[in-house]
Parts: C-alpha cells; sequence; structure tokens
C-alpha cells in the first residue's frame, strides 16, 4: 500500500507507479469502496493522511481543504460559522455496508449531492478549484479560490464524478454558503406516486422554492425516526422550506392559503419543526430510508416522468423506490442480489434520464454496467479524455467503464 | 497580437473550399467578397480586426457537421460565432479560417414546463428564452449585460455570469443538456431533462471551452420561477472601504443577496450623466443590493442590509419603493459601460475576480496605475462574487494610447492574480488575455488543459490563438514532459 502523507510524496507514488506500469485503487476514506465497477488494481493509493483544512474565509465563502478531510471535519469548520456546504453531501456509509467515514474529495470524485441538489446544484455546481496529480504523474492545478471565474477550461467539472480515474485530487476548494436559519418541513399524507409528482410539479411552478421535495411510500415512511414519518400508516409526500424565520413562515402561510389546497381534497397535512425536519432530510439524504436488503440503483429522470418511471419500475421488479428532487431522482430496492440491468435500464426507454447502480455484490458490479453506457461516440471521445489524464491507464482502471 | 502562421495552401484553395461548403449550404450562406465578410471582422472586442477567409452560415446541425468535416479534410480552421458579443475576441477571425455563424439557428425548440426547461437552438438570444417563458412566471436566471443580443450558444462556450451569479449561478449552473459536434463532424448529445448527465461531465468542460473544444448546436437551459418581490437598496457611502466592509458585513450576516453591485466615484458621475437614475454624486462609492424572494424575507433582509450599511458609516441609504424605482436604481448600473463610452473616446472593460476583502488594496492599486499611464479609469464591481470590471479611458486616435491602455489592463489583471484572485470572472480569456495566462497557470496546468483540446480536436483546428499562449501539435503533447515549469519545446513558437 501507497500512503503519501504530503502532495510531493503523491506524486513520487504515480511517477513511480506509471513509470512501472503498477494498476493504482485510489481510495480517500474508503466509505465508497463498493461504489463503481469492481475493478480491483495492483496497489491501494492510501490518501488518508493527506487531511485538514488548508484555508477557510467565511466572508469569501470558500473552503480549502486537502482532499482526504473528512467531510465530519468540514462540516463542523463550517458549522461554528452558521455555514454549510449546499449542495448536502450523502453519507452512503451505511447503504453500503461500510464503517468508514466519507471525506471532501472522495464526495466530489464521485460528485454526490443530497434532497437540496434540487434547489442549489450538484457538488460539481460547489467545486471551485483543484491541485491534482495526473496519470503522467504531473501536479497541475485548475480553477481557483474565487467564486466566479472563466479562466481556462474548467477541469473541476470533468474531475467531479470521475472517480478516480482520470487524476488524483491533492486539495480542493469549496464555495460554501450561509446555513439556513430557519427550516420546516409540510407533510402531505397518502398520496399516490402519480399525485405526489403531479402535485410537486405544479409547485415548482410557484415561488415556494422548496429547498427538498420528496415522495417516501410506505416502507420507507416506517423506517424513519421522525414520529410523523413513522407512524403515518400511508405514504409521505415531504416539502423542506429554508431560510430566515419571516421567509419560511410566510411561505408556510401561502402554502396553508392554496398550495396546500392544491394537493387535492382530503389529504392530511402535518407539519414538523426544525430539529425533526433536520432528522429526516439526512435520513433522506444518506439512504436510511431504504432497505438494508436488495440491489440499490440511482435513477435520474426528467422529473415529472419520476412517477411514471417509477409505475413501469414495480411493474417489472420485485421493488420499492422513494423518489426525491421532486420526480427527478428515482431511488429502487430490487429484492434479491441480481441487478436486474436490462429491467431497470429499460424503464428509462422513451423518457431520457440514466441509471446508476449504487449497491450490488461485487460479483453483479463486474458483470453488468454500474454507469449508464454511453452512446458509441461519447464513450470514443471519454477514452480519448482518459488518455489525456491518464494515458498509461493506472488511475482506477475500469472503476467507471470496462 | 500574434496569431498562428497563415497556412498559404489553404488560402490558396479558397475557392475550391467555398465551392464545397456550397454543395452543403445554399450559395448565399457562404459568404466571400470582401463587404459579406466585413461584418464579420471582430467581436466585442474591436481593437482587434481580421477579415476571415470566409464565413459559413449553416441553419441545422448536419449541415453543421458536415461543413467541420470539409474544413478537417482540407486542414482548413475554424472558428465559431455566436452574436458575435464576446469581450475577450473569442470569435476573432482567422485570415486561412472558416468563420462559423450559428446565427441562423436561431429557434427555441421546445418549452417544457413540468421539467421546467427549454430546449433552444445556439444563436437564441439569451433573453429570448426569459421572454418566450415569462407570460408562466419562469425566466432563465443567467443576464450578461448583453442579454438582448449575446446567443446562448456563445453563453454556454464563454460560460457567461452577469449581476445574479451569486445566488442564481453561472451558465454552467443551469444547462441541462448540450448537442455538440466535433471537429471531425461527429455530433454527441450529452444530458438531457434530467439532472447530472452520467459518465464524465463533458457538459461541464464544454461550457466556458472557448469554442476550442466542439461547436454547440443545441442547448437545454434550466428555466426558475421568478421571485415573488425584489426590492434595492441604494447605499452611499464616503470611501471605497466602507462599501467593501458592508459587502464582507452582508454575507457574513449570512445574506445572499440576488445582486449586489458596487461602483465608484467616476462610475457613479458618468452614470448618473446619462441615466439620471438619482445617484449620490457626493458619494465615494455606491452599491445596489437588490434582496429577492416572498415578500416578507426581501423587507426582513433589506432591512439588515440597511443596519449592516449604517453600521459601517453609509451616508445615505434608500429602499425602492416600488418596482419602477428598483429598475432605475439598476438603469445607471446596467448602462455603465455606455455611459462611460461617453465621458472617453474609447474604454477598455476589464474582468478579473479577487477575493472581495482585497478591494481596497486592488482599487489602490488601480489608482496608482490610472496615474502612471496617464489613462483614467472608472470602476464596477459585481461586489458579491468579487469579480472587477475597470473600465480604462482611452482615446484610439491618439497614438500609443491602446497600448497603454492594455499595458494598465494587464497589470490590473496581473494584480488580480497576486491577491489571490483570477484573471477572468467572466468575459473569458480569448485573444485578449491569452499572454497573460502563465500568470496564474505553470507550464504543466497548461500542458494538461491542452492535452484535454487534443481529446476533441486533435489537429487544433477549432479556434486556434485563443485561451493558450503556446501551441503543441497534439502528436509532441504525449511526448511532452514538463520539467520544473519548463518544457521540453522552449523553441515551439509563441504566438
Amino acid at each position: 500500500m501507497l500512503r503519501p502523507t504530503t502532495t510531493p510524496e503523491l506524486q513520487e507514488a504515480i511517477t513511480g507507479a506509471w513509470a512501472d506500469a503498477t494498476t493504482l485503487e485510489v481510495r480517500a476514506g474508503g466509505s465508497k469502496e463498493a461504489l463503481g465497477r469492481d475493478a480491483p488494481a495492483a496497489q491501494s493509493l492510501d490518501l488518508t493522511a493527506l487531511s485538514g483544512i488548508v484555508d477557510y474565509d467565511p466572508a469569501e465563502l470558500v473552503l480549502t481543504a486537502r482532499a482526504a478531510t473528512p467531510l465530519a471535519v468540514v462540516r463542523a469548520a463550517l458549522a461554528e460559522r452558521n455555514q454549510h456546504l449546499a449542495f448536502e453531501p450523502p453519507d452512503y456509509a451505511a447503504l453500503l455496508d461500510s464503517t468508514r467515514a466519507p471525506t471532501l474529495g472522495g464526495t466530489l470524485a464521485a460528485n454526490l449531492s443530497g434532497p437540496r441538489r434540487l434547489s442549489a446544484g450538484a457538488a460539481r455546481d460547489h467545486f471551485l478549484g483543484l491541485s491534482a496529480v495526473s496519470g503522467h504523474g504531473e501536479l497541475f492545478k485548475s480553477g481557483g479560490r474565487v467564486v466566479k471565474n472563466v479562466t481556462g477550461y474548467d477541469l473541476s467539472k470533468l474531475l467531479a464524478g470521475s472517480f478516480g480515474t482520470l487524476a488524483v485530487l491533492s486539495e480542493v476548494t469549496v464555495k460554501v454558503m450561509p446555513a439556513p436559519e430557519e427550516t420546516c418541513t409540510v407533510l402531505v399524507h397518502d398520496q399516490t406516486a402519480a399525485q405526489a409528482v403531479s402535485w410537486m410539479t405544479r409547485l415548482t411552478a410557484t415561488p415556494i422554492d422548496a429547498s427538498g421535495l420528496a415522495y417516501l411510500p410506505l416502507p420507507a415512511c416506517g423506517r424513519s425516526k421522525v414520529h410523523a414519518v413513522r407512524a403515518s400508516g400511508g405514504a409521505v409526500t415531504a416539502l423542506r422550506l429554508e431560510g430566515i424565520g419571516a421567509s419560511v413562515s410566510a411561505r408556510l402561510q401561502a402554502l396553508r392559503d392554496g398550495w396546500l389546497a392544491d394537493a387535492g381534497h382530503g389529504y392530511e397535512t402535518t407539519v414538523v419543526d426544525a430539529d425533526d425536519s433536520r432528522v429526516l432530510w439526512n435520513e433522506i439524504t444518506d439512504c436510511h430510508l431504504l432497505s438494508g436488503h436488495g440491489v440499490v440503483w440511482k435513477l435520474s429522470v426528467p422529473p415529472a416522468r419520476g412517477a411514471d418511471v417509477a409505475a413501469r419500475l414495480t411493474a417489472v421488479l420485485d421493488c420499492e423506490v422513494l423518489l426525491d428532487w421532486a420526480g427527478g431522482l428515482v431511488w429502487a430496492v430490487v429484492r434479491g442480489d441480481a441487478a436486474q440491468e436490462a429491467l431497470v435500464r429499460g424503464t428509462l426507454r422513451d423518457c431520457g434520464g440514466h441509471a446508476t447502480l449504487i449497491r450490488a455484490s461485487a460479483a453483479e458490479r463486474r458483470r453488468c454496467p454500474v454507469f449508464e453506457p454511453l452512446a458509441p461516440s461519447v464513450a470514443a471521445l471519454s477514452r480519448r479524455i482518459k488518455g489525456a489524464f491518464d494515458p498509461g491507464g493506472i488511475l482506477n482502471p475500469g472503476r467507471m467503464f470496462a | 497580437m500574434l496569431m498562428p502562421a497563415l497556412d498559404a495552401a489553404v488560402v490558396g484553395r479558397r475557392d475550391e473550399l467555398a465551392a464545397e461548403l456550397r454543395r452543403i449550404l445554399p450559395h448565399d450562406s457562404v459568404l466571400t467578397g470582401e463587404d459579406e465578410r466585413r461584418p464579420y471582422e471582430s467581436d466585442g472586442l474591436t481593437a482587434y480586426r481580421q477579415l476571415p477567409l470566409l464565413v459559413a452560415l449553416p441553419e441545422t446541425t448536419a449541415q453543421v457537421s458536415a461543413i467541420l468535416k470539409v474544413c478537417a479534410a482540407f486542414g482548413a480552421k475554424v472558428v465559431p460565432r455566436g452574436a458575435g458579443t464576446s469581450l475577450s475576441g473569442g470569435a476573432l477571425p482567422l485570415g486561412d479560417g472558416v468563420l462559423l455563424g450559428l446565427a441562423k439557428l436561431n429557434r427555441i425548440l421546445d418549452i417544457d414546463y413540468p421539467n421546467r426547461c427549454v430546449v433552444a437552438q445556439p444563436g437564441v438570444a439569451n433573453l429570448s428564452i426569459t421572454r418566450a417563458v415569462e407570460g408562466r412566471g419562469f425566466y432563465y436566471a443567467p443576464d450578461p449585460s448583453s442579454q438582448v443580443v449575446c446567443s446562448i450558444g456563445g453563453n454556454v462556450a464563454e460560460n457567461a455570469g452577469g449581476v445574479h451569479c451569486l445566488k442564481y449561478g453561472m451558465t454552467t449552473n443551469n444547462l441541462l443538456g448540450l448537442e455538440a459536434v466535433l471537429m471531425s463532424g461527429e455530433v454527441i448529445r450529452i444530458g438531457g431533462k434530467h439532472l447530472d448527465a452520467g459518465g464524465y461531465d463533458i457538459l461541464g468542460v464544454l461550457t466556458g471551452s472557448e469554442g476550442l473544444l466542439a461547436v454547440i448546436t443545441e442547448v437545454t437551459v434550466r428555466i426558475l420561477c421568478k421571485p415573488e418581490t425584489a426590492r434595492a437598496l441604494l447605499i452611499g457611502f464616503a470611501s471605497v472601504e466602507a462599501a467593501g466592509a458592508c459587502v464582507a458585513n452582508t454575507i457574513a450576516a449570512g445574506i445572499i443577496p440576488g445582486g449586489m453591485e458596487l461602483m465608484d466615484r467616476p462610475a457613479i458621475h458618468a452614470a448618473e450623466a446619462f441615466t439620471h437614475a438619482g445617484y449620490p454624486l457626493d458619494a465615494e462609492a455606491i452599491l445596489i443590493v437588490e434582496l429577492d424572494g416572498p415578500a416578507a424575507e426581501a423587507e426582513e433582509l433589506s432591512l439588515r442590509v440597511a443596519d449592516i450599511a449604517a453600521a459601517v458609516g453609509a451616508t445615505s441609504v434608500r429602499a425602492s419603493a416600488s418596482d419602477e424605482e428598483r429598475l432605475k436604481f439598476w438603469k445607471g448600473r446596467k448602462a455603465a459601460f455606455p455611459a462611460v463610452g461617453r465621458i472617453a473616446p474609447d474604454y477598455y472593460c476589464m474582468d478579473g475576480t479577487i477575493p472581495r476583502r482585497k478591494l481596497p488594496q486592488v482599487l489602490t492599486r488601480i489608482g496608482e496605475l490610472s496615474k502612471h499611464y496617464g489613462l483614467g479609469v472608472a470602476n464596477v464591481f459585481h461586489a458579491g462574487d468579487g469579480n472587477l470590471h475597470p473600465l480604462i479611458l482611452y482615446d484610439a486616435n491618439q497614438p500609443g494610447e491602446l497600448d497603454r491602455a492594455e499595458a494598465f489592463g494587464a497589470d490590473i489583471l496581473r494584480e488580480c492574480v497576486a491577491v489571490g484572485g483570477v484573471l477572468t470572472g467572466e468575459h473569458g480569456v480569448g485573444v485578449e488575455k491569452r499572454d497573460l495566462m502563465p500568470e496564474m497557470f505553470t507550464a504543466v496546468d497548461l500542458a494538461q488543459q491542452q492535452r484535454l483540446k487534443c481529446a476533441f480536436d486533435a489537429e487544433g483546428a477549432l479556434n486556434p490563438g485563443k485561451v493558450f499562449p503556446t501551441l503543441h501539435r497534439c502528436a509532441e503533447m504525449g511526448r511532452v514532459h514538463v520539467h520544473r515549469g519548463e518544457t521540453r519545446f522552449p523553441d515551439v513558437p509563441r504566438f
């Protein structure tokens, strides 16, 4: 195992591997080692020691940290100044049956975002700059430490979601935002998925500015620690409001005055307070409401088609679903060990979107494509991009595509 | 400005190339005459002019693809152009290159309210998207000041910004999908109406690539529901430092305004004389702070910002009482560039971004440079995100003044980088800041960016002479090993 403690050591390790044609498994916290294609490499490149916040200036809304800084450390530093990572980075450790803690670099390398993706953007939208070592063993930087920058190609975007296959991040700069002063969640009970998506779609055409819109069918509700959700006895549609107190109360009133009635006659509603709201949205972010057994798929679809895709999934598979991003994100837990790739990806036909296999056995993650297969022209371009950063193919080979 | 050496072979085959292009396009969509080509000789950076070899005006993606194939076969360079409003020379033509004008691809293809997106061809004007959806209460957030004319395809190429970026993001944060054509003629489609395209974020890296990687032929943008209300504050300060402190304290208090613009004394006076917006003429600096959202939120936040302003010694605070008054506050700011154009024969607009806390230091330095170069300067500043727009005043008819203005501008950008900022916040590198790239990036950094360019365009035919100060052939890039910041090919021509 290679365990660099400084950026020069990281560069040395990769230069050595490039010279010997040794393939490397790049890992920071290791919490997502079971995410991606199962494609073992000759040697492990453990970045754990490249940890720590380098620079944080709350008034500039930027934070720079070494790549393997635990998310918890970043969160704690931000919380002291009432700031946060607005993209709501998830912790999939429980979902992936890992005891390890996610890092900032790992989160960006996987481009993982939570429910607030809907209103605040994805991890990649908050990734301002980086230093990284390419597969040539060269240390390069891109972007900057300011929130607005168009100097040169935006390599932060390209490296976000590249799962360590292009370059190894050594230091990253992210945009941070003020944490909301107040929050609450409105629960609408007993809607069908189709009714919920239709209502959420209408809400996004109003200035209600929800920062979370999710649909939790019954088995998911039963796993919540929030009483109003757990004891609901039926599906729950959750709408989160965040902002200053005056704004949250004004929008809550507007909901009561009209937009809740728009949910349809006879639906019961509950408003849960800030504490319960935080618990609930953490559960949604970290996938604690999904069954602990079975294969997990994450489907990104045009939001108005969310219920449609969910219905197709449950029609052809023994599975449970949960919808986030106002219908644009469909989680599906398929019972059994088989990924059922053809059936799952088949639900996206004539609809657009993509499906990623998030939890499955290593054998399944070898057998079927974890990431949505690309059109031939895009696949060829992606291979050329890989070659431009890692010509020897030594960084996480096969982690994304065979 | 040194550009790549003219390819005499291509210039010699001009008529043959025109004939090939006319097999793809109607006769009059290939412009060969000097008078016809003249309107394309420059973009928004009018200091640079160059007649293109030919102009091709396609109307479909298939035509774009066919044109690029022909150009690739001829070894001809291609310069894509949207509305030609680039302030960095991104669409400056080449004497041996085809200027690919995308203005005829000007239709909105789909308005999808349930999925909150619009699919448009690249020649559609930025503001036309908002106009098409505002009847239903939606808008497209990025609003560069040229939004009436600038094209959405050009916005993607340049990652255009505007005054609302801090809260609503730049172009890159508001895109869902793209169709683009590679120099080989291959058409790629990335993303769609869903979030986060799978695979490498090619959409993200194409955005802001300044026409060097691919030609954008279709854009899917996210549209947002208009905020319920917006309220603006017009705040005067006795010093730029006080205005800067107000900005920092507002953000430190957890407030992200929809817009937060700073103007210095020369900019205030020029704008007031031009628009009569009611700006305080005794102020050294003004801030326009716009708070949007539900009425209760805009109301409460404007009170909080007014308190913050008072605490740092604001000399005047006015809150807009009506939408009409709010737009009046903005009118002066939005017309700042033409207003400055009235107080000097010419102006040169710079575009660096700095950490906001460095604002007083940078403005002091700009003042010193102004004396040194003997040229006036007015400053407007997207204060929320640290994006500075100094307008250097000069007279192009006075020998040497343009050169001095450019040297002054370059010094400002060097200062931006020196204080931890960047060369360009929203206007792009283009030809304008190309030779300053080594101020910010090492040879290794630039080599990695050029390797990416090679993955898209191995022959370097798409918009060469922009962004990179040194041109490497791709075959060479594979071998270039940059050692301690020095490339092994120090004699490769810089242009």
